[in-house]
């Protein structure tokens, strides 16, 4: 390819176009569907029910130690897909990028992208890229959306759960905010942290198995952090959730780094992580099951559901305190994902 | 920070409890002055674990909290000014001014950019030779020291499109004006912890000499916060007042001389007007005659003119400890950390929104 950085016409649909997708999109994402190069992707249909949804990626920096925004992309669409109990098959994926790109950046961010939609066992089938002008937008964004079977009769949603379920957490909390806080102009301390961008679908798949009808709730507790999903479920169920501090796994590194700048980890962004509200009689099962997945390997149980002050998330603090944890106003960062 | 889990200890901090609770006979109020000790209390409980007749009372630590009307003011009309660059601690962004936040002129288009330290701001000066870059300076004697030390590297290296609008603020003076304040009740003063670790236990000691009232000097870890409510709730229980360092591995007699010196050079002590305490006698720090050129106030003629807090708000009162954030009539109602009407309720530091979060 003759040029090193996009230029308008990769976006406008004529000659440039056809060559970035010819050269970079389709032989990273290779399946026959989005091969053909229709209006729109042709896929077989499953009975049942679907699960849909969509998100959009505007991190910054693009790259960042654990990964970059392409496998953040396809993980977080995954996860959300996962997120009701549902198998992610098929994501599209639409990217806005500023002219100025160097292509050499896009070509490793495709590649991530493959990489993870490989890994996740998912197709990237259908695709967009539009060029702004310089300044229109901030290097790359990316949009992915994706579709997923629910391959049985269970109700997996936020509204579910009941007094006396276990809250589970799959692993540390914080990673991802943390790394991507580090990164931040001027703030690069020398601190071993890494995002957890992964895709979960595995370990949904394994905790399904495992108690196919004692899993009530499944989150991933990305923007907002683990405080924040639990308090949506506690709305939604009208439950009330108590977590106990002492039980929250965050990495020594992450927790350094949260004292030195003032963050709570409760509140730090996480991708690769998913809360489980789950049935007791069921809780030791779906955590074994957790455990053998590598990425569920520091998964505990850190608190549960229960009828009292219905609504709110309540810690047992470290010191044998009591407090509200209380969902996320304003941003503790910007642009995380 | 491996050391940190120590002052977190569960058993040590409930013995500590005990300890106080087995002194506090009657009802005792002791106010911790600092924002950062207000959110460590509520983040690990400790109000929970210490006995009913004991209230600790916020006073008035929260920088962004504490600052005039007129000053958040001044910050919009800089933002407006042409070719210019406000750089701000984040804290600020979403504060009340009358009118507008810099969160909402930053949305209008202004260039406002939050920076992580004041060397973040010279770099942004010396990035942008073409723009004047202000910096918003708020914050007590912790943050005055890197704001000096700024204005001293601007001057070294002739960087003449560097300058402070300078509303900072000295904890002692407003102690002494508390205690002038009719309406506050106060048996003990929890003295900050980072402040102190620039001004020293001695900047304490005038005050304390004349007043009498327990003072002590605090960390922020639970152990710390117990341990020195302690030795207050003792002393308050003993009729004994005394002025007392519980936070020695950080904080010394004499403070950190090097950060006092670069104060010293740069800023000159000045009246100040305090949210809640008003015009307050040699409690802010101006910037002197010798760097006047990297004085926004000066350089710039920004008008400051009287403003009057929001109506109803009573930030005011809570900084002082004479209201509870509950007792507000815009608290929880009104005043959201969404919506905020007062600037306690913004802040990460601010009384009500630590109400808010962790007390509701």
């Amino acid at each position: 390819m003759k040029h090193h950085t996009i230029v308008l016409d990769h976006g406008s649909g004529g000659l440039l176009s056809h060559e970035l997708t010819e050269k970079i999109m389709l032989p990273a994402f290779d399946n026959p569907v989005l091969s053909r190069l229709d209006d729109s992707a042709v896929l077989e249909s499953q009975k049942g029910r679907m699960a849909f949804s969509t998100d959009s990626f505007v991190v910054d920096p693009l790259f960042f130690p654990g990964g970059n925004i392409g496998d953040l992309a396809v993980n977080g669409t995954v996860n959300d897909i996962a997120m009701s109990g549902a198998v992610p098959l098929y994501l599209s994926a639409g990217l806005i990028i500023e002219e100025g790109f160097a292509i050499r950046d896009l070509e490793t961010i495709i590649a991530s992208m493959a990489a993870a939609a490989r890994q996740a066992g998912v197709s990237i089938v259908a695709g967009d890229t539009k060029v702004v002008p310089r300044g229109a937008a901030d290097k790359l964004f990316i949009n992915t959306s994706g579709v997923g079977w629910i391959a049985g009769d269970f109700e997996i949603n936020a509204a579910n759960a009941r007094a006396g379920d276990c809250v589970l957490l799959s692993g540390t909390m914080a990673d991802h905010g943390m790394t991507i806080l580090n990164q931040r102009e001027g703030l690069s301390f020398d601190a071993d942290v890494k995002s957890d961008s992964a895709a979960l679908n595995g370990l949904v798949a394994r905790m399904l198995s495992a108690a196919p009808d004692g899993i009530r709730v499944l989150r991933d507790p990305t923007r907002g952090g683990v405080a924040t999903a639990l308090n949506e479920i506690a709305l939604a169920s009208g439950t009330g959730i108590q977590i106990n501090e002492s039980s929250l796994p965050v990495r020594k590194s992450v927790s350094g780094l949260c004292e030195l700048l003032g963050i709570d980890p409760l509140y730090a962004a996480n991708e690769g992580k998913l809360i489980a509200i789950v049935d007791r009689a069921c809780a030791d099962a779906v955590l074994a099951a957790l455990r053998q997945d590598p990425l569920g390997a520091d998964a505990c149980i850190i608190g549960q559901a229960m009828a009292d002050h219905p609504g709110r998330v309540v810690m047992e603090t470290a010191i044998g305190g009591r407090r509200i944890v209380d969902m996320l106003t304003g941003g503790q960062l910007p642009r995380i994902c | 920070m491996e050391h940190t889990h120590h002052y977190r200890d569960g058993r040590l901090c409930r013995r500590l409890a005990e300890q106080i609770a087995s002194m506090c006979a009657e009802d005792l109020r002791i106010m911790e002055v600092c924002g950062t000790h207000t959110v460590s209390a509520f983040r690990h409980g400790i109000r929970t674990l210490l006995p009913r007749s004991l209230s600790l009372i916020s006073g008035p630590g929260c920088p962004v909290c504490v600052t005039d009307q007129a000053e958040l003011d001044a910050f919009i009309e800089i933002a407006n000014m042409p070719d210019t660059i406000l750089a701000t601690f984040g804290d600020l962004m979403r504060v009340p001014a009358t009118g507008s936040s810099l969160q909402k002129e930053k949305a209008r288009g202004k260039d406002i950019r939050m920076v992580y330290s004041t060397m973040d701001a010279l770099d942004l000066a010396r990035a942008n030779p073409d723009q004047q870059v202000v910096f918003a300076g708020v914050g007590f004697e912790t943050t005055a020291p890197t704001i000096a030390a700024s204005i001293l590297a601007a001057h070294a290296e002739n960087l003449s499109n560097y300058s402070v609008y300078c509303a900072h603020k000295r904890v002692p003076p407003a102690l002494d004006a508390l205690m002038h304040l009719s309406g506050v009740e106060i048996h003990g003063f929890l003295l900050p912890g980072h402040v102190s670790v620039i001004i020293g236990e001695q900047a304490y000691a005038a005050f304390f000499e004349k007043h009498r009232i327990p003072c002590v000097i605090a960390g922020f870890e639970p152990a710390d916060m117990l341990y020195a409510i302690g030795r207050l709730a003792e002393m308050i229980a003993s009729g004994t007042p005394g002025l007392e360092n519980a936070y020695g591995r950080a904080v010394s007699a004499q403070g950190n001389l090097r950060a006092r010196q670069v104060m010293d050079r740069v800023f000159e002590t000045t009246d100040a007007l305090w949210r809640g305490l008003g015009r307050i006698a040699d409690s802010g720090l101006a910037i002197g005659e010798e760097f006047a050129d990297f004085d926004a106030a000066r350089r710039f003629c920004v008008n400051v003119r009287p403003a009057a807090a929001p109506a109803g708000c009573a930030c005011g009162e809570v900084l002082t400890g004479r209201c509870l954030p509950p007792q507000c009539p815009l608290y929880a109602g009104v005043c959201t950390p969404a919506h905020p009407v007062g600037p306690c309720m913004v802040s990460s530091e601010g009384t009500c929104a630590a109400y808010w979060k962790y007390n509701r």
